[in-house]
């Protein structure tokens, strides 16, 4: 798991990224049950009250359930994928608006950038 | 014992403490939650130890008031309180398994078991005399001394001091393994921040005898826009 303890981003939230991360490549599926807090603590040498956290709050995103006496699993919900893949493709999209805006470039020019690299990118392949 | 859960800690009030002409502590006010992993960060000499120990009840204050688990410190709130002093307190001659039969008997709240799981996941030789043991292997050991206790209140001075990078990641293993956010709580001081920081809720920022700030990490992380690591000195300044 990667945590970057520069980024101003609480680690909780960014233990939830790397779990949709996983799912969206596919290295966890719907239904996979996923390490208990204690496991996920002594993996990631985190906190346990951070991981907690983090495992409350997939819960509360729908993206986890708890079955008693089970463990925590990935929700066996077909539309999961989809949902957490056009989410983190959003929150992608809008950073690099952001950086853009940052930069000073206009939409247009940015337009313009996106779709050279974009028709580049497929010519090379 | 019971502790209510809304209860501090630990609630310290306008403390001071003094060394003959030092002031080692200005004007303490804290009050520590109960449950959480708390990192005691500041330079040498910014009175870290001087605080563990007085809220071990070891040192007396100056002037203001502690209050550690409802008690006043005095014998009652040391059976509380497990702490871990930085100085080697373990005698050279004996063995390790001597040394927890030996501190064994001084507490009711010994976890024999717990000891052993420890002993044997941070590798230690349990005939080894602490005396042979590597400044490392003392450390492990007297870690293990400090959390086979189930006590509510856990101090840690210096846990990693002059200890190298692998005793220090087993260390950090333990400490997160061992503890149990429904019953304790851990005070650490430590110049590792490195090394520390995944296992911290709050943080003290100590400098020359004051708190600079007393905050969670998260809140300090998103406002500094950096590790602890890297924002100490901008704190302490």
């Amino acid at each position: 798991m990667q945590l970057d303890f520069n980024n101003p981003k609480p680690i909780y939230l960014q233990m939830v990224d790397e779990v949709k991360k996983s799912l969206a490549r596919g290295e966890l599926k719907p239904g996979d049950k996923i390490p208990s807090h204690k496991e996920q603590a002594h993996l990631s040498k985190v906190n346990p009250n951070t991981v907690q956290r983090a495992y409350q709050e997939m819960e509360r995103e729908g993206l986890t359930e708890t079955l008693r006496g089970q463990g925590t699993f990935i929700k066996n919900d077909p539309e999961l994928l989809v949902h957490i893949r056009s989410e983190m493709a959003q929150t992608a999209v809008q950073q690099f608006i952001e950086e853009m805006n940052g930069l000073g470039i206009n939409p247009a020019e940015t337009e313009r950038l996106l779709s050279e690299h974009l028709y580049n990118g497929k010519k090379e392949v | 014992m019971n502790i209510p859960d809304n209860q501090p800690v630990i609630e310290l009030k306008g403390l001071h403490k003094r060394y003959l002409l030092k002031h080692a502590l200005r004007g303490i006010d804290l009050s520590v939650r109960r449950g959480s992993i708390v990192g005691l960060l500041g330079p040498n000499g910014s009175g870290k130890s001087t605080l563990l120990k007085m809220m071990a009840g070891l040192i007396h204050p100056t002037s203001g008031s502690i209050t550690v688990n409802g008690l006043t410190p005095g014998a009652r709130s040391k059976s509380t309180i497990a702490y871990l002093p930085e100085i080697d307190h373990l005698y050279g001659g004996m063995t390790v398994t001597e040394t927890l039969t030996f501190i064994s008997a001084f507490y009711a709240d010994w976890q024999p078991d717990k000891a052993a799981e420890m002993l044997d996941r941070l590798e230690l030789d349990s005939n080894q005399k602490v005396r042979n043991l590597s400044k490392g292997m003392r450390a492990r050991l007297k870690l293990i001394v400090a959390l086979s206790r189930k006590v509510p209140l856990v101090l840690l001075d210096e846990p990693f001091s002059g200890i190298a990078p692998p005793s220090r990641e087993k260390i950090v293993r333990s400490i997160i393994e061992e503890f149990n956010s429904e019953e304790q709580t851990i005070i650490l001081s430590t110049h590792s921040v490195n090394e520390a920081e995944p296992m911290f809720d709050d943080v003290i920022f100590l400098f020359e005898g004051q708190i600079k700030r007393y905050e969670s990490a998260d809140r300090l992380r998103s406002e500094f826009g950096c590790s602890l690591e890297n924002m100490w000195e901008k704190v302490c300044m």
